[in-house]
């Protein structure tokens, strides 16, 4: 009986649920010293002074820092595409260009110290005109570098064909706001270091990639990679924007060099709110073509990328919105075009989804208004221009290739789930009652691209003479439930109970490799590595036990149900894991040990549809989520416990930007949005039970078939939400409403369609 | 988020609070449950040199029925008023608006009495007190005197106490005649963009407005346009009248006065009016 699809429980939890995790900041340290940051109050200005002598002066202060003293090396241009005349110095240098870039490094023997030093260094700025909207930074009116002689960074044009809608009976046109959102890990980036007695820095981070992290700083600080020890402890969340080194980590890692002391820093919520990068961040213009029977033909989306202050990551991910530009649907000419702006904002960087939301939140919506205007229903105009079983691999007009799918049971599913005909019949109810409260119904079909970028990733199984298993893994997960998910593969291997299984990650010197854990990559290619690694381990065993039994290697049977070795036909004699790994160190001194490097096979592209169905006030604007479907195939599904986990907390997510998330700036560049108080981050209160299925249609890509799920929640559910809040004031002659679709921006767009459609008519018969 | 550096002094009864308030006076600040000041502090937006606590006094923590009013101790936390018996036999819209406020955390740390002297026009529990006919008792170095709610919310984020002064007990009529609360908000725990509270008292119906205004109020134009027989639907019409709601991204002043309206008439039409 095979492990590998069963709802395996996290053995991972009961440590969380008892005692709890131990994050960087739980560190014990003793000697530390604190490190915090002054941080720019000004959107764009110049730096006339900074007077640090108030702080150096208070009690308890060990240094103070600014960019001059450090003398380290700019941040690099991303993957060398993006502007060189844009990079970030560690502290700001002469000008500032976002509220939150830090300016000072204080670090004091208490945390509270160095709060309080903080408000004793005085910067004398002299403001510059702030650009905050792109559309304005694209204009290249005001520059935030003027050695660039530009505000772009990053551009890609697909196609340019002038005739592209020419043979249209109907073509739909549209500008979306993708907003920008804060990915708001439960933990803020965090970090302690401290040189070893021999000579090496060690260094706790709260990250997604330590090796990264390692080669970073070793590149940054000048030391050579193996002088460098990252290890992460428990990491609460990350969603892609912990995915890349800042600034601010070097920084703490170039204070424990200098002082030779431990140095920690861990940013406050208000911090994190304007130093974390933020996510999303596009406007999108989108045309779409087609027959008036629904047939599309020509789409075209254009977009205009908000990189924030600095280009990092998000200023090349339209790069994988151009990849996902005609999502699941069958359209024979598509295009894309981006340009990448820096405005006076915090930078923005891989968010949960990472290029590819967007993507599907601009086709999604243009869909519905594309049905809209043939009147036809949603879902039937899905369902004629989805990709079929049969054409697979399918290569896209922007030359992405799809693996295998069935887009069709997916979509077909959720209808069945959702009850989308007794939905509908509901829905004309109530629009005829003219009650106040009003249901929309909105679908998203959509497909992804899982370890998009595609990187290899390094699995090692050990045994030890106790029988004991060891895994290490390149991957570094901050929730996931590697642990879980690895230890049955290689229970499912080896035969042995996962509780015989350690997995270790997150240490660059005891695993000497990694990638770590992004883009939905983990499985497909870290567990794989790992399945792999076991499965060498096993052929190895068999040697072993060949030579012990003086039989034919091709005799040698592993017995996984008492996880021993025999010779084929005399199960009574038999060796254990134990006995072989003892063996094996008695041969020549190594361990029963396998490790794989596996490269990628290239990325896989989970599909699926999501169904919300709302209830809108349309007397206050107010939208009340009352269901969410969810039919998502990842392939083939290790552990459906983990797998609903990460889908949970992707509508979650997904959810919270259609309705309530965002990031907003005034129009001098000051946050509006840095607290939970005033951003609005979704709790379980605004939240129905989800309904989720899968469908697995296994991928020929990876031996277990498996595609990623770690982003497919929130790549599905914003536009059925936004459309499903777009659906049920539609009838009022709402075409649309921009998200995050809050009661004024609901009530906004009742009200401006009213002169067309009296709104107000409709509701005055009701009452309540 | 690490506050200015202050002194704490735990008051063991409301005369030795009083007794360090007199001492102290501007530089001093009470802490009952904490839940307003100490993000302030943590932000520098208040840096009070002293902090007296006063959240643990028990004997302030209580709700009672007396002479036909209901009495509820200052240092009640939210949580302890919405499940209440006395409250929710006697004032059950105090202990229902008591429930609603921010999330499980929040009730089970604010008190009544630190949410109506902090004054924020955007809390429930002061709209409830107006809507009610309420009153406060509050303690001083002359003694204890009563303040009707009408006079006690004197403009933004200031009351009627002296610096000296401790607000120990909240009073309200018992009240057990219909009434309807409308609050509308983007999270379950979010500040109300726009609230709405209406109660049937033997005196006629008082209606109340969340953040419309500097100050927690009554919605006078409607309370009238009841008083001289007007229907539900005509009174709701006037909840705007008088208010002075502020903009901002949750919305427009024309926003807030429009679901002011929509809110009045609903709660009016839960109470039955």
């Amino acid at each position: 009986m095979s492990i590998l699809g069963n709802r395996v429980v996290r053995r991972e939890d009961p440590k969380f649920l008892t005692v709890g995790g131990t994050y960087v900041a739980d560190l014990d340290l003793p000697g530390s010293v604190y490190l915090t940051f002054v941080r720019s109050s000004m959107a764009h200005a110049k730096l006339l002074s900074v007077d640090t002598s108030g702080a150096k002066a208070m009690p308890g202060v060990v240094a103070v820092y600014t960019n001059d003293d450090l003398g380290i090396a700019r941040m690099p241009t991303i993957m060398g595409m993006t502007n060189e005349a844009m990079t970030q110095p560690m502290l700001a240098s002469g000008t500032v260009r976002y509220v939150g870039e830090p300016i000072v490094a204080i670090v004091a023997e208490s945390r509270e110290i160095a709060a309080d030093a903080l408000e004793a260094v005085v910067v004398e700025y002299e403001p510059l005109t702030v650009v905050i909207d792109p559309a304005e930074a694209r204009k290249d009116n005001d520059l935030l570098f003027p050695d660039a002689g530009t505000n772009t960074t990053f551009t890609l044009d697909f196609g340019g064909d002038e005739a592209l809608f020419d043979d249209c009976e109907v073509v739909v046109e549209l500008t979306l706001i993708n907003q920008r959102v804060a990915p708001c890990p439960m933990e803020g980036r965090s970090a302690a270091a401290h040189m070893t007695k021999d000579g090496r820095l060690e260094f706790n981070s709260a990250t997604q990639a330590p090796h990264g992290v390692r080669d970073g700083l070793a590149g940054f600080l000048g030391l050579e990679p193996d002088k460098v020890h990252v290890v992460t402890p428990d990491v609460g969340g990350g969603f892609g924007a912990k995915a890349s080194v800042y600034p601010e980590d070097i920084v703490v890692g170039w204070c424990a060099v200098h002082l030779g002391r431990p140095v920690r820093w861990t940013e406050t919520r208000s911090e994190s709110m304007l130093g974390l990068g933020h996510g999303r961040a596009q406007l999108q213009h989108v045309r779409m073509g087609g027959t008036r029977g629904g047939v599309i033909s020509a789409y075209r989306i254009d977009v205009l990328q908000d990189c924030g202050a600095y280009p990092a990551f998000g200023a090349v991910l339209p790069f994988m919105t151009r990849v996902m530009t005609s999502g699941p649907y069958k359209i024979p000419k598509a295009e894309f075009g981006s340009v990448s702006v820096v405005t006076n904002s915090t930078p923005t960087t891989a968010y949960r989804g990472a290029g590819r939301p967007e993507a599907t939140a601009a086709i999604e919506r243009t869909m519905d208004v594309f049905a809209r205007e043939i009147e036809m229903d949603p879902a039937e105009l899905r369902r004629r221009n989805l990709i079929g079983k049969d054409e697979f691999p399918y290569t896209t007009p922007t030359e992405t290739v799809y693996d295998v799918g069935d887009y069709h049971q997916a979509l077909e599913l959720a209808l069945e789930v959702a009850g989308y005909d007794e939905l509908r019949a509901k829905q004309a109810r109530r629009r005829a009652s003219g009650d106040p409260i009003q249901i929309g119904i909105g679908l998203s079909c959509y497909v992804e691209i899982t370890n998009g970028l595609p990187d290899g990733e390094f699995g090692a199984v050990e045994v030890r003479p106790d029988g004991k298993i060891i895994v290490r893994t390149g991957t570094s997960p901050h929730g996931q439930g590697h642990v879980t998910a690895w230890s049955m593969l290689v229970a499912e291997q080896m035969g042995v109970p996962i509780e015989d299984i350690e997995v270790i990650y997150g240490d660059t010197d005891v695993v000497p490799r990694g990638a770590g854990t992004m883009g939905s990559r983990s499985l497909q290619i870290g567990g794989a590595a790992v399945n792999q690694a076991a499965v060498d381990v096993v052929e190895k065993a068999k040697d072993l036990a060949a030579d012990l039994f003086e039989a034919d290697r091709e005799d040698i049977v592993l017995d996984k149900s008492n996880a021993s070795f025999h010779v084929i036909g005399t199960p009574a004699v038999s060796k254990s894991w134990g006995e072989l790994a003892k063996a094996a160190v008695a041969k020549d001194g190594n361990p029963l040990f396998a490790e794989v490097d596996l490269a990628s096979p290239g990325p896989t592209f989970p599909f699926g549809t999501h169904i919300s169905v709302v209830e809108v006030d349309v007397e206050t604007g107010k939208v009340t989520l009352l269901r969410h479907i969810a039919v998502d195939d990842a392939g083939r599904i290790l552990n459906p416990l983990l797998a609903e986990g990460q889908v949970h907390g992707g509508i979650a997510q997904g959810v919270a930007q259609a309705l309530l998330e965002e990031v907003v700036y005034d129009p001098d560049g000051n946050p509006l949005t840095s607290t939970f108080a005033d951003y609005s981050f979704i709790s379980a209160a605004e939240l129905p039970s989800f309904e989720t299925r899968f469908t697995e249609t296994p991928t020929p890509i990876n031996a277990l078939g498996a595609k990623g799920i770690g982003e497919s929640g929130t790549i599905g559910s914003t536009p059925a939400l936004h459309n499903a809040v777009c659906d049920a004031v539609a009838h009022l002659g709402v075409r649309h409403v921009d998200m995050p679709t809050t009661p004024i921006r609901v009530w906004n767009a009742i009200n401006d369609a009213a002169p067309h459609h009296d709104a107000k008519n409709t509701t005055k018969k009701g009452g309540r | 988020m690490i506050p200015a550096s202050f002194d704490y002094v735990r008051a063991e009864s409301v005369d030795e609070a009083i007794g360090l308030l007199s001492e102290h006076g501007d530089d001093a600040k009470l802490l009952a449950g904490g839940h307003s000041l100490l993000p302030l502090m943590k932000l520098r937006l208040a840096q009070p040199a002293m902090l007296i606590d006063i959240g643990h006094l028990r004997e302030l923590s209580y709700v009672k029925e007396e002479k036909g009013y209901v009495c509820v101790g200052a240092l009640t936390r939210h949580h302890d008023l919405a499940n209440s018996l006395v409250a929710r036999a006697s004032a059950p819209v105090l202990a229902h608006v008591a429930g609603q406020i921010g999330d499980p955390q929040v009730r089970h740390r604010g008190t009544i009495g630190g949410s109506i002297a902090h004054g924020d026009p955007a809390s429930d529990l002061p709209a409830a007190l107006l809507a009610l006919g309420g009153s406060l008792v509050v303690q001083g170095p002359n003694g204890i005197r009563e303040i009707d709610a009408n006079d006690f919310f004197l403009s933004f984020f200031e009351v009627a106490l002296t610096p000296e002064e401790v607000l120990i007990e909240v009073r309200v009529p018992r009240s057990e005649g219909q009434w309807g609360f409308e609050k509308l908000t983007k999270r379950a725990m979010d500040w109300a963009i726009v609230g709405a509270l209406a109660v049937r008292t033997s005196n006629g119906v008082g209606v109340a407005l969340i953040n419309m205004g500097p100050v927690p109020m009554h919605a006078r134009a409607v309370e009238a346009a009841l008083a001289s027989g007007a229907n539900a639907s005509d009174a709701a019409q006037h909840a705007a009248e008088g208010t002075e709601p502020s903009a901002d991204f949750n919305g427009s002043v024309a926003y807030r006065r429009h679901v002011a309206k929509v809110l009045v008439g609903r709660a009016l039409k839960t109470a039955g009016v």
